[in-house]
């Protein structure tokens, strides 16, 4: 038996306008409908002919980016505000975690504010009383339950909150993001709740940005984009679609970035006519401390062109890490040259030296190079953690007078599933004596 | 609307707890407490008889002996009027977090607000009873019975003028400053602070259209006048359009209720 139908449910909001809903009284008496006399651009659909159901006892994620429309799709399944089209129902008694705490008064204790938000939420004072010292006990309050809510702490307030919301018992329990508050102690305690309430056979709606959340816990999930659904069923499939999905719209952001970087680049002056311009001396990296972007030299060499290319040979800008990485440098010159060195350099976005070198130190002896050509450095494996990372390339003369030098210009992102940290991954693996057991020993084999 | 009075029922302990929290928090913090309850009404009289027996004297007919009682007897009905609509212009707006986060028929709000008004006005009339009994009013237990009909008939004004006041100023804010205004003078046009005979003649066809005018005659006739309670016709016709009005007060607020989660 589904537990949540949602059936072609959309909801418009009216945009910001200096035109009030209704102009006038008569019109707030007569109107009907809420909605129907806005004009198309003051309307805004937050979820759009969304359908899904959700069976007894599964676990539903939802995911996608702020301001996909998972919000209003919670409120909408909790009856908080009424779908403009569609319709919504739920089997058995709810209980919403969408702000905690929302209904406390501040001058009131913790004692009577936990009586109140229950018979809110749809407890009778009976149980409450009943339930009442494992509330206290979940929140940990113990000490402080006759004081007044104001003088909590905002960590207090939630986990009383919290507290509350999880013992009114319901069929049906709605969770937005509100894992994402409360120490480490207080979100293992809210897992465990979680889960028990799995094991109990209890219905669990959860909208979240934790994406690890939604495929170890979840038995099913819904991406939802602009208030479309973009993807529903396996939480795993979703969840890589939709992560791909966020690569490839932070791919097409820093293209963009790197072409108003060259765009900005190529209105820099050369360094010839520049007398006083800093020219490189040493090999890279350079003096990372007063790095700025930019491009300088003589351009007797130029680079013309930077691409990166992941595992698919397709050009990129977001990697995984781990992956084989291709730099690839378009050079041009305007006479034959025979001093010339290659380089780039790979910087964090704290501005460190994750990896430089460069054809001299590599001890590669340059012979001669005229014309246009290509220059690949492939990357055998990307070890470096999550991050943002920007290049410099360079082509510049053995004692370093720069040719062509574009100073952090290009711009790319390493993602990885493991949120490990520093700047390099040595490839690595653990192993453990058969008495020492984990749960998820395969993961990494 | 049945339905929803039908599940409003259901909401009575929530209305309970929620009047108890209302009264309790108002005056948590201060120093005297409950007693607010009665000293506000007391100093209010006190404001009045000194103006009307001090500043002002023979402005008032002969019959009205004594004043201070006459005036107690509409004022204290009046504050619960009156504070109730004040509070209830705001209730939805301050309440903004309830009804966007909880599950929560918005109701309840304004109706907690009149509550919580209510038992102040109870808390006032054992100071109005001990007034009576010092001034050895002439009280009928046949006029007395009366006195709950009258209490009832307002608490359904107020209710349906709250509905009204809170849901449609969620959409005009001016309301609210309006109201304030128009409460002020509302209270001079009820004859409260002067009896309906002193009023001229064109002028009490004008107080006879304001519904307050009938409540603060019962409350007078029952309380203050001798005689048996001849005002019944107004009230019971007064009782019909305070039904009417709260019909049309849940009415719209239910029309309305949709757009609070998006306006507050």
């Amino acid at each position: 038996m589904n537990a949540i139908e949602v059936a072609h449910v959309t909801k418009i909001y009216r945009r910001y306008s200096r035109r009030r809903q209704f102009a006038t009284l008569k019109s707030a008496l007569l109107s009907g409908s809420l909605i129907s006399d806005l004009r198309p651009d003051e309307m805004f659909s937050a979820v759009e002919d969304v359908s899904f159901d959700v069976s007894e006892g599964r676990t539903f994620g939802v995911v996608g980016r702020n301001g996909s429309g998972k919000s209003t799709l919670l409120k909408l399944v909790a009856g908080i505000t009424k779908p403009t089209r569609g319709g919504v129902r739920v089997r058995g008694r709810i209980s919403a975690l969408i702000e905690l705490g929302a209904g406390f008064h501040p001058e009131i204790s913790g004692r009577e504010n936990v009586f109140i938000n229950g018979i809110m939420l749809g407890l009778s004072k009976r149980e409450i009383t009943r339930r009442f010292d494992e509330i206290v006990e979940f929140a940990e309050l113990k000490d402080f339950i006759d004081a007044p809510v104001k003088t909590y702490s905002s960590g207090m307030y939630m986990r009383l909150g919290f507290a509350v919301a999880i013992h009114v018992d319901p069929d049906v329990l709605l969770v937005d993001e509100v894992l994402a508050v409360g120490d480490e102690g207080f979100t293992r305690k809210c897992l465990d709740k979680f889960g028990e309430f799995r094991r109990r056979g209890k219905t669990i709606l959860l909208v979240t940005h934790s994406l690890g959340l939604v495929e170890r816990f979840c038995d099913e999930a819904l991406w939802l984009d602009a208030g479309h659904i973009r993807a529903i069923g396996d939480p795993k499939r979703v969840v890589g679609a939709y992560i791909t999905d966020v690569e490839r719209s932070e791919e097409r952001h820093l293209a963009a970035g790197d072409a108003r970087a060259r765009e900005a680049a190529a209105a820099v002056p050369d360094a010839s006519r520049l007398p006083d311009h800093p020219v490189q001396t040493g090999e890279t990296p350079p003096d990372m401390f007063r790095a700025t972007e930019g491009r300088w030299g003589s351009r007797d060499v130029e680079i013309t062109g930077v691409d990166l290319f992941g595992d698919d040979g397709q050009p990129s800008h977001v990697f995984h890490s781990g992956e084989r990485v291709t730099v690839k440098l378009g050079v041009t010159a305007s006479r034959p040259i025979a001093d010339f060195v290659f380089g780039i350099g790979i910087f964090n976005a704290d501005g460190v030296c994750c990896y430089g070198t460069n054809t001299d130190l590599e001890e590669l002896t340059a012979v001669e190079l005229s014309g246009s050509g290509t220059v690949l450095l492939t990357i055998e494996s990307l070890d470096l953690v999550e991050g943002t990372y920007k290049l410099d390339v360079a082509v510049h003369k053995r004692d370093g007078f720069p040719y062509d030098y574009h100073r952090l210009l290009y711009t790319f992102r390493v993602k990885s599933r493991t949120k490990d940290v520093g700047i390099f991954r040595p490839p690595h693996k653990w192993e453990f004596s058969p008495n020492i057991k984990f749960k998820d020993a395969g993961r990494w084999a | 609307m049945l339905r929803n009075l039908r599940q409003l029922l259901r909401y009575r302990g929530l209305i309970q707890s929620l009047v108890a929290r209302e009264l309790k928090a108002r005056y948590r913090g201060s120093v005297l407490g409950f007693f607010w309850s009665f000293i506000n009404p007391l100093l209010l009289l006190l404001i009045y008889s000194f103006v009307f027996t001090v500043v002002l004297p023979g402005t008032r007919p002969r019959e009205l002996e004594p004043y201070a009682l006459f005036m107690f007897c509409g004022i204290l009905p009046w504050t619960w009027f009156s504070s109730s609509l004040g509070e209830s212009s705001n209730v939805l707006i301050a309440g903004g977090n309830l009804i966007k986060k909880v599950l929560f028929p918005a109701e309840i709000l304004p109706i907690v607000t009149v509550l919580a008004n209510m038992v102040h006005f109870f808390l006032g009339l054992p100071i109005l009873a001990i007034f009576l009994v010092y001034y050895r009013a002439p009280l009928q237990l046949a006029e007395l019975v009366w006195f709950p009909a009258v209490v009832l008939v307002q608490l359904l004004l107020t209710f349906g003028l709250a509905l009204l006041v809170s849901s449609l100023t969620v959409h005009f804010r001016d309301i609210k400053d309006i109201l304030s205004n128009l409460l002020t003078f509302w209270f001079f046009a009820t004859p409260i602070i002067y009896p309906m005979s002193q009023a001229p003649e064109y002028g009490r066809q004008i107080l006879n259209l304001n519904p307050f005018t009938h409540l603060a005659i019962s409350y007078q006739e029952i309380l203050f006048y001798p005689g048996p309670f001849g005002h019944w016709k107004w009230l019971i016709a007064l009782g019909v359009a305070s039904f009417a009005l709260f019909a049309l007060g849940y009415f719209l607020f239910d029309r309305l209720r949709d757009s609070f989660a998006e306006e507050v």
